[in-house]
């Protein structure tokens, strides 16, 4: 059997009973990378092999981790390894310093690949079509997307190419891609894992989450990366719990609340049918679900790109071309800007920035950005007060399954309302996780998104676990 | 919202970004389409909802006040475009 | 017509912090340029900014020593704008809700006491230095970051001396908290002017402009006043004032307009994401304001009282800490209760002494008591005070007491009757023009024959006791 295809469990368990080495993973890994990657391009400036990190602490007592790769989004900052953000801007960009997370897994032992994940530029984007090295293509259908932004990290984990994989979600970053190609995500609660070292695009949305084959592999994964950081003043000091506890196989006695915002036109007639059939597996499994509702839910795709673009502007107003990445010469600093932003960013990232950039402008703060804030309040209290009788909510992922490549591109508005699903859960900063659900008649991947409340990922993980424990879905693989 | 190309281009400038004329047209018009659709938020009463500049319920992080190694000047210069001894260059500044 | 100026300060201070304001950089420099960096303080990708708890702590201090409400909810946002020397082209700085407000100073001018109103306080970020060369400009980031505290004054001086002694006074509280070293010329002070005129009596603003790179207390004085006056010649001949920043040029010695036009800037202030804000409770409050030592004012009332010196003379005793403690010990020292000598001899010798030395009184190395030695001898009249003047020059230059010198030089006054009466015996025979003007009313001309009395005896003679001799002699005669 291809070690390649084995999660992060299984194989942990063979390095135990010395049934296989670091190299053999990585060599396997590796081999797979050169056989599918010219078709999947999950991953971005293929380099030579990796060599085994030269870790101190590979030999330490925390390292149960010890040899299993990890591959890395692109906006996530490894110590003297090219971290881009899949943007010309910031070409050639080796950070001088590990992200949080990269530390961690270090400390436990794992294998940082430094070959990084295929993205949308600067996470701008819900297909991966956005990046300056050109779009992922989805492991199930090449000829569609994979999602994005973490649509290299998703694709990679589903053609096996990766073991695992870290992503970012802003605004459904991780889970999408994960329901586009049939694998786990998971968008932590705001400030449960350490943004420092994550390039910033929201940063009062962002999280850096999980991208797995299985909820074991999540729980892990979650496990290591979360955590107070004294680096990041927005990570929360609340105990980690042991999150592999809440893989249970019981649900019995939990309320799902299934908001009826959600299951409205503009929802795929096939997804929304693939998607009740699991919520009623929920019901079979011993969990209660009624209808409840979350009033603003309409509101959230424009909130969010008002609060996300302008913040986005601000966070990259750094991109000049002074001390790293591109700059394009000229004679006087503002040209320098200028230029070097003019070349150096995609369309998107233009638009984003210009559009946060107006959000943020004298005589429209309040309009837009001043009222996206309230609005804000408003739909983090519709979550409040569902989750004062409900453990979770359950909804799809996305609205349809991958779309094919160049469908959206064109046309930004269509691509943000693919969001609607996802966007909620970083506004009101609450934990969510998708789960494949079933595939449409073309084979396509369907998602399942679960959320609950603030630092309940336990309550995700025990319904997200029963239900993968009771069905066979992540089995199916892609035939590539 | 009516916003005109001349909004946008001054907006460009203050984000520095030097648009082509038809990147200015193209961008101008996919705008408009976007705030008109943000205006959607217009119908909500908002006067007395307090706006959410943090999620989080925390207050009062802090550092205490002890020295931690820099970097050396050849890593922070590590990847700059341009460099003089461990300076930064950029284009001459006239104040 | 007759004008006024209207005048508003914001003075930056560096607070001296271990470390910088959102990261733990060392502020001690010394190392080359960009060494003293981090990804935080150099923008990096993924870099996240965390308050330095002291500084906090000091802007507390700072806001409750002038007056101020210190707010229980405080936060951070961000002020963009693009310079080469500020890393991610925003500044971490405060907005609506700063740390404290609505306080004031008083200052001390010749007409009395005048208060002026501070309007806030808040904390920021230092961006880096640019050195230009001739074809690029250089930046080092070591300075970015280092904690500033910004206090802004409202527009309550109207001269330049009030301006001054606001500065003054305002550097000097400072130095008492002991949260920055407020040196113009090292750059831990830098003070920015908003200053327009009006006619006197008018209760509106004219239009403004606002002076920057002044860089020495002196330089604040004289762009004040060259601005004061360009504006009235302005409005005298019948134009307007723009709106402008202007530049002191400290070599022109003028105001320059500065070269690129500043466009109106839109800083699109918005709260700071990374940073959740502050909640300061009244115990944290009290905790800090029972740290603040004795200020400057009241030190100098309480010198008035325990000391019996004038509120003029005791307000420069205080005006710097290290010195005002050092001349406590000296009043403390001098046993008398007229304090009037010491007085005299810090105010006038020692801090002349001090500041032709480039240095602090404090500084000089004369042990208390060892002034005090010094004034006992011109209070016993065995030397004059311009002897003294001279004798602690010696004791400043050489560590000797003033005994010793006064022994060595042999310089105890002549003041014995029956020496002093050969003397001016002497003199009155050698002078008789200036004795007949003194005996004919003119009174000064004693003092010529004073002066000659010192220049027979070497300057040993003692005035006093000459000058009553010569009167009895040229009374009696």
């Amino acid at each position: 059997m291809e070690l390649n295809i084995l999660t992060a469990h299984e194989l942990t368990n063979l390095l135990k009973n010395k049934k296989t080495t670091p190299e053999e993973i990585l060599s396997s890994l590796e081999k797979r990378i050169k056989s599918v990657d010219s078709k999947v391009r999950a991953y971005v400036r293929l380099t030579e092999p990796n060599k085994l990190n030269d870790n101190n602490e590979l030999n330490g007592p925390n390292c149960f981790l010890k040899g299993i790769p990890v591959s890395i989004k692109d906006n996530i900052c490894t110590q003297g390894y090219n971290t881009e953000c899949c943007s010309k801007i910031l070409e050639g960009f080796k950070p001088p310093y590990d992200a949080t997370v990269i530390k961690k897994l270090k400390q436990a032992g794992a294998v940082i690949l430094d070959k990084k994940t295929n993205m949308d530029e600067f996470a701008f984007g819900s297909s991966t079509e956005n990046s300056y090295f050109g779009p992922t293509h989805n492991p199930w259908d090449l000829e569609r997307v994979p999602g994005g932004s973490s649509g290299g990290s998703a694709a990679a984990v589903a053609a096996d190419e990766a073991v695992w994989a870290l992503g970012s979600d802003t605004g459904g970053s991780i889970r999408q891609p994960a329901a586009f190609c049939g694998v786990v995500g998971l968008k932590p609660t705001y400030g449960r894992v350490s943004r420092y070292g994550l390039i910033a695009f929201a940063s009062s949305l962002d999280q850096i989450g999980p991208l797995t084959k299985d909820i074991t592999d999540c729980a892990i994964l979650m496990n290591i990366i979360s955590g107070c950081d004294s680096y990041d003043a927005t990570s929360v000091d609340i105990t980690v719990a042991d999150y592999t506890k809440s893989l249970v196989n019981d649900i019995k006695g939990i309320k799902i609340g299934i908001p009826k915002e959600y299951f409205v036109e503009g929802l795929d007639l096939e997804v929304k049918s693939i998607v009740e059939e699991a919520i009623d597996k929920l019901k079979s499994l011993g969990a209660a679900y009624k209808e409840v509702s979350l009033p603003h839910t309409e509101y959230a795709v424009p909130v969010y790109y008002i609060i996300a673009t302008a913040e986005a502007s601000s966070n990259l107003a750094r991109f000049d071309g002074v001390q790293y990445g591109l700059r394009i010469p000229a004679k006087n600093i503002i040209d320098m800007y200028k230029k070097t932003r003019d070349e150096g960013f995609g369309q998107e990232a233009k638009r984003r920035i210009i559009l946060g950039t107006f959000a943020l402008s004298h005589g429209y703060y309040d309009a837009y950005y001043l009222r996206a804030l309230k609005v804000r309040t408003l739909i983090k209290q519709d979550f409040d007060k569902v989750f004062n009788d409900f453990d979770c909510i359950v909804t799809p992922t996305s609205p349809t399954a991958a779309f094919k490549i160049g469908e959206k591109v064109d046309d930004p508005l269509k691509m943000y309302l693919s969001d609607i699903y996802t966007i909620s859960a970083n506004l009101a900063g609450i934990p969510a996780i998708s789960i494949p659900c079933g595939f449409t008649k073309k084979g396509l991947p369907v998602g399942l998104q679960i959320l609950a409340k603030p630092f309940a990922e336990e309550t995700l993980f025990r319904v997200a676990y029963t239900y993968e424990q009771n069905t066979e879905w992540n089995k199916r693989k892609p035939k590539l | 919202m009516a916003i005109t190309k001349e909004t946008i281009e001054y907006t460009a400038h203050l984000a520095r970004i030097e648009l082509k004329p038809q990147e200015l047209e193209k961008i101008s018009r996919q705008l408009k389409g976007i705030l008109d659709f943000i205006d959607t938020l217009k119908r909500l009463e908002v006067k007395d909802i307090a706006p959410t500049s943090h999620i989080l319920p925390i207050n009062n992080v802090l550092r205490e006040d002890i020295p931690v190694k820099s970097l050396s000047a050849e890593k922070a210069l590590m990847d700059s475009p341009s460099q003089k001894g461990t300076f930064f260059v950029v284009p001459k500044i006239i104040e | 017509m007759n004008y006024e100026a209207v005048i508003g300060l914001e003075v930056h201070v560096h607070l001296k912090t271990k470390t910088k304001a959102f990261c733990g950089c060392s502020t001690e420099f010394g190392q080359g340029p960009n060494s003293q960096a981090c990804p935080v303080c150099l923008g990096f990708p993924g870099s996240l900014p965390v308050l330095n708890k002291v500084a906090l702590d000091y802007a507390i201090k700072v806001g409750l020593a002038l007056n101020c409400a210190v707010q229980e909810f405080t936060k951070f946002d961000r002020k963009h704008y693009y310079y080469p020397d500020l890393p991610k082209n925003y500044q971490i700085s405060q907005y609506d809700l700063p740390v404290s407000k609505d306080g004031f100073l008083d200052i001390y001018l010749e007409s009395g006491t005048k208060r002026i109103r501070i309007k806030r306080t808040h904390l920021e970020e230092d961006a880096g230095k640019l050195i230009h060369e001739d074809a690029s400009s250089l930046v080092d980031f070591n300075r970015a970051g280092i904690p500033l505290l910004e206090i802004v004054s409202e527009p309550d001086m109207n001269s330049t001396q009030e301006a001054y002694e606001y500065l003054t006074s305002l550097k000097s509280i400072i130095e008492y908290l002991d949260v920055s070293d407020c040196d113009m010329e090292k750059g831990s002070l830098r003070c920015d002017a908003n200053i327009s005129i009006r006619e006197k009596g008018a209760l509106g603003l004219g239009v403004k402009t606002e002076l920057k790179n002044m860089n020495s207390f002196k330089a604040v004085r004289d762009a004040l006043a060259y601005e004061i006056e360009r504006q009235t010649e302005v409005l005298n001949e019948g134009g307007e004032i723009t709106q402008e920043t202007k530049l002191w040029d400290a070599r022109e010695l003028k105001t320059v307009s500065m070269r690129t036009k500043e466009e109106a800037r839109d800083y699109r202030y918005f709260p700071e994401p990374d940073l959740p804000p502050f909640i300061i409770k009244s115990e944290k409050i009290e905790k800090i304001r029972r740290t603040i030592p004795e200020l400057p004012r009241e030190k100098m009332l309480r010198f008035t009282k325990d000391y019996g010196i004038s509120e003029y003379d005791a307000r420069i005793l205080v005006m710097n800490k290290k010195d005002a403690e050092y001349h406590e010990a000296c009043l403390k020292a001098y046993q008398d209760l007229n304090k009037k000598g010491m007085v005299n001899l810090l105010i006038g010798t020692l801090l002349s002494e001090a500041n032709a030395r480039n240095t602090a009184s404090a500084e000089l190395g004369v042990l208390p008591s060892r002034l005090t030695e010094l004034i006992e001898f011109v209070d016993r009249d065995q030397i004059s005070n311009l002897t003294a003047k001279s004798v602690l020059t010696e004791m400043i230059d050489t560590h000797i007491s003033a005994a010793e010198i006064i022994k060595k030089k042999n310089l105890i006054q002549i003041s014995d009757t029956a020496s002093l009466d050969a003397v001016v015996e002497e003199v009155i025979k050698e002078n008789p023009k200036s004795v007949e003007a003194f005996k004919a009313g003119k009174e000064n001309a004693i003092m010529f024959l004073v002066g000659q009395a010192m220049k027979k005896s070497q300057g040993k003679a003692n005035p006093k006791a000459v000058q009553e001799i010569l009167k009895r002699r040229l009374v009696d005669a």
